[in-house]
């Protein structure tokens, strides 16, 4: 009673102080931490946010707990990544919420993918032989700052659709976010500018939209196919074409074991780059541009410990 | 804005649409005999036809202009900012289309959360899938034998979404007894109210293991309660209608579940239209920590029984399931124990009564059989690929509850990939009637099409 009651007088307060219509906060629920960042970047004090993965967890492999039903039965919006990320727990979740709202294809359901710059979508026939492969592109494209504009502008379409009393706030607040971004692409730019063309091995295929950005190049993945796990065979091939190419950094998702990295390591001499996925995935990282901050800087320091290229 | 603007237009448009399709098609219907009558109504009807054509060249003119205003990307529009303070170096975000969104070629509007878009023609398939599951049995049993070597299933399904209403799912289950609706049903998500309502044949919200699919349980064979008490393989699974609401609270998932079944199924027997049987369910569940979580549940069921007309079953129900799952090493660790616990309430005559004159045979009296079983279960991952398992199983008979089984098991399984596991398990049972049996199970489980949900 007393904390509703609060609550009640702080959305009082909020709507008192505002110049703007102000009704009370739009509850957006993001399947992930890094749609949940940007959706606080955009809507700021109007919405209340809460992810669903955390950042430190693989993302295709997240358990549909009823916990997390209780937070869609609430929600105004839905922001999930797309691409089939989520086809293995968020479905059953969306139909459980018993909330109109949300359901694919209403207006508080946003696919974030659908704008954004997608890469390694299949051409021709596809099959499991190659994986658990993504039928409609890489669904890890949030990696890439100007998908985060993106992502920015369709969230702020969304919230305003939602909550159009709001929409100069919220275009107000995305146009702050693009301009930070915009200082932090360039000060990212420089940091990776010495180490264009540089070539890494990568665990999973997470990087694609990252490397792209910053000019990097993959020579090979620490999983024979996607989802599928190390075998000796195809670590033994990948160690080959890491000295072959003089490979000296390989990335990490902070959710695969570090056995097989580590052996590859241990035969090349190669760095083993613990890096980031997602904002969350450290406690340091509270937000999209601590997000490149954290993966950029560590990238940057080891590819110049491993000598440029 | 765009709602308003675009809505109400295409809507008119693809009615007009509609109407220049017909006022098209009915003379072109009518051209034979138009052509035996005489010249002027011919040359009004050419006329009349050009004159269509005009109107419907400027309908698909202004049609394709809404689509090109329509398949720009929702944030080209919008920004109501335009990205002054933007660096020369930066993409100019909103003015190209890139590789991959709408517009760029791929595929446009909402993707599906289900489904596969990558062959237009099957674009409104539901998902398919065909689950095989091959089961084979070494070492001797004479209670209850199971086939050496047997494709003890192959369950295919097709799930959709039906409307902005409603989605359904379909699994239907061939097995050497023959091809059977394992479940068939509609679910409506977004009624008034939070209920959940699901229509068509289902397994029964009773327990956990009765509403899983035999491929998703983390055994070969199902848990000795659950053949002596409720039902056997089947279980209960029925025609009906389920209904289920949340029940909002600060501190627990709670969820109550209400179902109504025709009444005939393994459990239960129907004699006429009003013996429905009933089930029912309430469920709660709390994360304990972000690694760690308690579901608990208690169930009831209730329907005529196949001992007469008169005679009715009760089963109630209670079950927990522990789970560990570190978030960061889901991947690898991942450790569950459950049991479920069954109380058995069969009613069945006492005896009969043979009439001297007619020889007309009437039950008397009515008596109850009382019966428990339980199963206490833990499961452990190993490693990526590896999980290992155990099960204790004691239950008497619903029909002879002096009589009871019990069984132990150990369980290891291999999964070379999400799609495919082989599993072994070791299963000693002792029969009530004093025979023992040590068997080894072993399965194989394979899986292809559409990347279903991962079982909770």
């Amino acid at each position: 009673m007393r904390s509703s009651s609060l609550v009640l007088a702080a959305a009082l307060a909020a709507g008192l102080n505002s110049a703007a219509p102000a009704s009370a906060a739009l509850k957006v629920v993001a399947t992930t931490e890094d749609l949940g960042s940007i959706a606080r970047e955009v809507g700021g004090d109007r919405v209340t946010v809460d992810a669903i993965a955390r950042g430190y967890q693989d993302p295709h492999f997240v358990e549909a707990k009823p916990s997390f039903i209780l937070k869609l039965h609430a929600a105004d919006l839905l922001i999930a990544v797309g691409r089939e990320l989520e086809i293995g727990w968020l479905p059953p979740l969306i139909t459980q919420s018993r909330n109109p709202k949300v359901q694919p294809g209403a207006a508080g359901y946003l696919d974030a993918s659908l704008t954004m710059k997608i890469l390694e979508i299949p051409t021709g026939q596809i099959t499991r032989a190659m994986g658990d492969v993504h039928p409609q592109g890489n669904p890890h494209y949030w990696l890439e700052p100007g998908n985060g504009r993106r992502m920015a502008q369709a969230i702020q379409a969304k919230l305003s659709e939602l909550s159009p009393g709001d929409a100069s706030y919220f275009a107000g607040r995305y146009a702050d976010f693009d301009r930070r971004l915009g200082e932090a692409e360039k000060r990212w730019d420089a940091m990776m500018a010495p180490y264009r063309g540089a070539k890494i091995v990568t665990y999973h295929r997470s990087w694609p939209n990252f490397v792209e950005r910053f000019g990097l190049q993959v020579i090979g993945y620490v999983e024979p196919r996607p989802g599928i796990p190390p075998s000796p065979s195809h670590t033994l091939e990948l160690i080959q074409e890491m000295k072959k190419q003089n490979v000296k950094v390989m990335l990490v998702e902070p959710y695969f074991d570090l056995k097989t990295p580590n052996a590859v390591a241990r035969e090349t001499g190669a760095t083993v780059l613990v890096l980031a996925p997602s904002v969350g995935a450290e406690k340091e990282i509270t937000d999209y541009f601590q997000l490149f901050d954290y993966d950029l800087t560590r990238l940057a320091a080891a590819l110049k410990a491993a000598g440029g290229k | 804005m765009e709602v308003l603007v675009f809505h109400p237009f295409g809507a008119k448009s693809r009615g007009l649409l509609l109407a220049a399709a017909l006022s098209i098609a009915a003379p072109a219907l009518a051209q034979p005999p138009a052509a035996a009558a005489p010249q002027d109504p011919q040359a009004a009807l050419q006329a009349q036809i050009e004159q269509l054509k005009q109107q419907l060249e400027a309908l698909q003119q202004k049609v394709a202009a809404l689509e090109a205003a329509g398949a720009q990307p929702p944030a080209a529009a919008v920004p109501a900012t335009p990205p002054a303070g933007q660096p020369a170096g930066a993409p100019a975000a909103g003015v190209q289309v890139p590789a991959g969104a709408a517009g760029a070629g791929g595929p446009e509007g909402a993707l599906p959360v289900y489904g596969n878009t990558s062959a237009l023609s099957k674009i409104f398939n539901p998902d398919m899938a065909v689950i095989g599951n091959f089961i084979g049995a070494a070492g001797s049993n004479s209670v209850a034998p199971r086939p050496a070597l047997q494709l003890d299933e192959a369950e295919m399904s097709f799930q959709a979404i039906v409307d902005p209403y409603a989605r359904a799912d379909f699994f239907l289950s061939a097995s050497p007894e023959g091809l059977d609706v394992e479940e068939g049903f509609i679910t409506f998500p977004t009624l008034p109210g939070g209920l959940l309502m699901k229509v068509g044949k289902l397994k029964a919200q009773f327990g956990k293991v009765n509403a899983m699919h035999s491929h998703v349980l983390p055994w070969v064979d199902e848990p000795l309660p659950m053949v002596n008490l409720l039902g056997g393989e089947e279980g209960l699974n029925d025609s009906g209608i389920s209904v289920s609401k949340l029940i909002l609270n600060p501190v627990m998932f709670l969820e109550a579940t209400g179902e109504v079944y025709n009444g005939n199924n393994d459990l239960f027997k129907s004699y006429k239209r009003s013996d429905l049987a009933y089930v029912g369910r309430l469920r709660g569940y709390r994360d304990i920590s972000e690694s760690m979580n308690l579901d608990i549940g208690t169930s009831f069921a209730h329907g005529h029984n196949d001992a007469g007309p008169d005679d009715t079953t009760q089963v109630y129900g209670v079950d927990a399931t522990l789970r560990y799952r570190p978030l960061q090493e889901a991947l690898y660790k991942k450790a569950m124990l459950r049991t479920e616990l069954f109380w058995s309430r069969r009613e069945h005559p006492q005896g009969t009564v043979v009439d001297d004159t007619t020889g007309a045979v009437t039950p008397v009296g009515n008596v109850t059989a009382k019966a428990f079983g339980y199963y206490v279960s833990a499961d452990y991952q190993l490693g990526r690929r590896w999980f290992a398992g155990g099960r204790y199983d004691w239950s008497e008979r619903a029909l002879e509850p002096d009589l009871h089984d019990r069984a132990g098991s150990l369980l290891l399984t291999y999964w070379p990939s999400e799609f495919s596991q082989i599993r072994g398990q070791f299963r000693h049972t002792s029969y009530a009637e004093g025979s023992t049996a040590s068997e080894f199970l072993f399965q194989f489980l394979f899986s292809i099409g559409a990347h279903g949900a991962h079982p909770f």
